[in-house]
């Protein structure tokens, strides 16, 4: 996959932004909403704690300089998360206007004011005053959690090394998440202004050989590969249509960079999650007709937002509840998947409804039901100890039980947001400094 | 029904809702327009022998996202030819008979060219007139408007001047530019004014440009001293009316037509109970137009009928008994806040307001446990946001966030008051973004009212500042 396309024509006209913009009146307005609460809940909310009332009414006095830079100390990543952070359940979640009945702050469009118009204003990620240090460490992976946590240890001073296998920065940021939410281009952008503090990036593939030689290398390794492929579709016929089925990842990471600009027109997706709702939405988007969502449970058990699944709906994705997919056939004019409706039995366990099956024809099927951890990897990382494929980490300074070997986001957490990787990424770049500072002096 | 119609010092009009001479009064036209709106009278922009204006002339106070707070001016006088102004009255007189038009005068400091202009105003039809006294800008270094009005000795000898020519009732108008805004008031009533208007325009610089240096308004890079206006003098009109209102100093109080960030029906209300008869306003209109006196009027006539007052001399003056001098207020009087849970949202104002701006007395210990006493043994506020871990909350692995009490709001966030420490001062309740959530509840101290002076009894005297 080369990176060049980043940005294509087709699909910036295919994925305009989902939410337009505050303008600068509008923003004015909004912050001065803000009731400036103290020791804020929306600050609490934020996993990386940034300061939102401050920033916020830093908008409304005219300092967006001030306001972009209280978020940046806070999340170095602070124009990304502006747009992919779902605020609903985060720090606008917890705003006390609903106490008020009225609606929350929009914290989220106003953090992306600050940001995009400090960005646009030549403003860069301040460094600190602060002395080299020679001490270097290795940041695997090029993903929101090593971002987070090379910034901040470059800001520190030390000598840091982020590397990825694929070519472009930003992980998921830039090829994981919804195009009308974070452009891979402003993604790439963000990147590069870590870039600009100094920190060097590499692309090599990472496998035990790299760890070890990391690990004698470097002072510290922070792990933050993320997750692996997408679980594959166990259903019988699935090897046969091989072509038809996509790794939801893949296809959005596809469009994302360019290689893809439209899909066939009947697309069925399986699972839904969050992930399985940008898949879908990508879909129509790039021009499917039918777009159907099967899932073996009810509405209410979905993984996915409210607000995936609202906007998903907007979208015209159809949505097939407790169904699963049992065999998948091809044919001539496409692709047939049986399907059968499943229950609950006695026993807890979803089971097919005798006389229940149907057939969706489509022409591709694009499974989406969580994606596998890296535990083949993570494995050869010496005395890193693994619990369900998860990296077990002391949570307040994200190290693992090798000391040298610390790691956060997705193959800590096992899949969360963003902004929960930043935090982990921040944590773990203070507890490499402090466990340096206190081998070192 | 209430009945609005009001005999202001023998001006007779249909409301008591003027407006006040300003640009909405600069012409025949707009007061004709305004009269059709419902406006009861208006005080004709100030005539006098025709001044050039500069551009720009008005700039204001933006406060939180709200326009105009202030308003700011450096507009003179009418620019335009005295005949023509006094044409126009005639005009808007024969057109509009109920409703009252108040010649605004200023000329030079001289008997025969007052009397020339009180007698073709009121030739031309006013119902009254009103002596600019108060212009602070430009008239003033002419040696009229608040150059007149700051010295009671010439603005008692142009209220004479005027009164040997006038038929018609002569209000003076005010300049709150001045250490006790008495002593002027008091020259009119030995001058025999028939009534007085207050407050005119604040001296002002409203603000600067950050990126030129220019204060506003900005002429040729350069500004000048302006009046202020607007909701945010509405205070300083009050209080200067009061004082006025309550002056028996040469002679009683006599008619008052209010002025001073007057913008709906509840700021006139607050200026009648404070004793004035009409109000008069200028900002409101020029911000939103002539409508806004609909609700004016129908805002006054429905909470009019709600109390059960007929009309406005019911209720006038009432509030003046109910302001005194610190000395006489009841040392022995005891509040403290309360906040209701139920309507609390966590927002902590009160809790910081009252630590870093009052007396430490709102705390954040209702789940860490009361304790009640000296606010040394109470942890000073602190941000305890950012100590946490916090998620990305997933329903599914996470369970529903802690919660702690009955309440919508989490007990933790819900501040308490320690009534032994409460000195009833109100911040918190002021700060309160939730209507009726803190109130200041009563706790009768069991003794007898007692004021400072009469505490300090005999042994207390007013330091005698002219000595």
């Amino acid at each position: 996959m080369n990176g060049t396309s980043v940005g294509h024509p087709e699909i910036a006209a295919r994925f305009p932004d989902l939410h337009p913009p505050l303008d600068a009146r509008a923003a004015v307005v909004e912050a001065n909403r803000c009731l400036n609460c103290f020791d804020a809940p929306c600050m609490g909310a934020c996993p990386t704690h940034i300061d939102v009332p401050g920033f916020i009414k830093k908008i409304a006095s005219g300092n967006v300089t001030g306001s972009a830079r209280t978020i940046l100390e806070a999340n170095v990543l602070g124009a990304s998360c502006s747009r992919v952070c779902p605020v609903e359940v985060l720090c606008e979640g917890t705003c006390v206007m609903h106490g008020r009945e009225e609606r929350a702050i929009e914290i989220g469009r106003l953090q992306r004011f600050a940001m995009e118009t400090y960005y646009a204003a030549g403003g860069k990620i301040p460094l600190r005053g602060r002395d080299e240090r020679k001490e270097r460490v290795a940041c695997i992976g090029a993903g929101p959690a090593s971002l987070a946590c090379a910034a901040e240890l470059r800001q520190q001073g030390f000598q840091v090394t982020v590397m990825d296998r694929r070519p472009l920065t930003g992980g998921l940021n830039t090829y994981g998440v919804a195009e009308y939410k974070l452009r891979a281009e402003d993604s790439l952008r963000e990147a590069e202004q870590i870039r600009e503090l100094g920190v060097r990036f590499e692309t090599r593939e990472i496998d035990g050989g790299v760890l070890s030689q990391l690990e004698r290398e470097y002072d510290a390794v922070f792990l933050g590969v993320g997750l692996g492929a997408m679980q594959r579709l166990e259903v019988e016929g699935a090897a046969f249509a091989a072509s038809a089925v996509l790794d939801a990842l893949e296809f959005i990471a596809g469009y994302k960079t360019g290689e893809r600009v439209s899909v066939a027109s009947r697309v069925v997706v399986i699972g839904a999650g969050n992930t399985a709702i940008d898949a879908a939405v990508a879909a129509k988007r790039l021009g499917a007709d039918e777009v159907t969502i099967l899932y073996r449970r009810q509405r209410e058990h979905i993984s996915a937002f409210d607000f995936e699944y609202e906007h998903a709906l907007k979208e015209g994705v159809r949505f097939e509840w407790e169904t699963l997919p049992t065999r998948l056939e091809t044919r001539e004019t496409g692709i047939a998947l049986a399907c059968a409706e499943v229950a609950m039995s006695v026993d807890g366990r979803l089971r097919p409804v005798e006389g229940s099956e149907f057939t969706i024809e489509c022409d591709v099927i694009i499974p989406a039901i969580g994606q596998s951890p890296l535990v083949e990897l993570l494995q050869q990382a010496r005395g890193v100890k693994l619990e369900k494929g998860r990296v077990v980490v002391d949570r307040r300074t994200g190290q693992t039980t090798n000391p040298k070997f610390f790691a956060g986001g997705d193959c800590v957490n096992g899949g969360r947001e963003v902004v929960d990787a930043v935090a982990d990424g921040k944590r773990a770049a203070l507890g490499i400094a402090a466990w340096l500072e206190a081998k070192h002096g | 029904m209430a009945d609005l119609t009001t005999n202001f010092a023998g001006i007779r009009c249909p409301n008591p809702f003027w407006l006040a001479s300003a640009p909405p009064t600069n012409c025949g036209e707009q007061i004709m327009r305004a009269f059709d709106a419902g406006w009861g009278g208006a005080v004709w922009k100030t005539i006098g022998e025709p001044i050039t204006n500069v551009s720009s002339r008005y700039s204001s106070v933006d406060w939180a996202g709200q326009r105009m707070m202030g308003l700011n001016n450096i507009e003179l006088i009418s620019d335009r030819p005295i005949e023509v102004n006094l044409r126009e009255i005639a005009e808007v007189k024969k057109r509009y008979p109920k409703q009252a038009v108040i010649a605004s005068l200023m000329v030079e400091s001289k008997r025969e060219t007052w009397h020339d202009i009180v007698k073709r105003a009121e030739d031309a039809g006013a119902d009254g007139l009103e002596l600019n006294f108060g212009c602070p800008h430009g008239m003033s270094e002419r040696g009229m408007g608040s150059a007149v009005g700051q010295v009671p000795e010439y603005a008692q000898m142009i209220t004479e001047w005027v009164k040997e020519a006038a038929r018609t009732p002569v209000l003076v108008k005010l300049t709150p530019n001045i250490t006790d805004i008495r002593t002027v008031a008091r020259a009119a009533k030995r001058a025999g004014a028939d009534g007085l208007s207050a407050i005119n325009t604040i001296n002002s610089i409203t603000g600067i440009d950050l990126d030129t240096f220019a204060p506003r308004p900005i002429v040729d890079g350069k500004s000048s001293h302006g009046g202020y206006c607007g909701p945010a003098v509405k205070p300083i009109a009050l209080n200067m009316i009061q004082q006025v209102n309550a002056d028996h100093v040469d002679g009683a109080p006599i008619p008052m037509s209010g002025i001073g960030g007057v913008g709906n029906w509840r700021d006139a209300v607050e200026f009648f109970l404070l004793g004035c008869g009409t109000v008069q306003v200028c900002t409101a209109a020029m911000h939103y137009g002539y409508r806004i006196v609909e609700d004016m009027i129908d805002g006054l006539s429905n909470w009019m009928d709600a109390k059960g007052f007929a009309t406005i001399e019911d209720f006038r003056g009432l509030s003046l008994p109910r302001v005194t001098e610190w000395k006489h207020l009841n040392l022995n009087y005891r509040i403290v806040a309360s906040i209701n849970e139920a309507l609390c949202i966590g927002c902590q104002l009160c809790h910081i307001a009252c630590w870093d701006g009052a007396h430490q007395c709102i705390h954040l210990d209702r789940v860490s446990g009361p304790v009640d006493g000296h606010v040394e043994v109470h942890a000073k506020p602190q941000l305890t946001g950012r100590e946490s871990i916090a998620v990305t909350p997933i329903a599914k692995l996470d369970g529903a966030k802690a919660h702690v009490g009955p309440y919508a709001t989490s007990l933790e966030r819900i501040p308490r008051v320690d009534e032994t420490e409460c000195v009833g001062c109100n911040l918190c309740s002021l700060v309160c973004p939730v209507d009726g959530c803190i109130t200041m509840v009563e706790r009768p101290t069991g003794k007898a009212a007692e004021t400072w002076a009469e505490r300090a009894g005999e042994e207390y005297k007013a330091p005698d500042v002219a000595g």
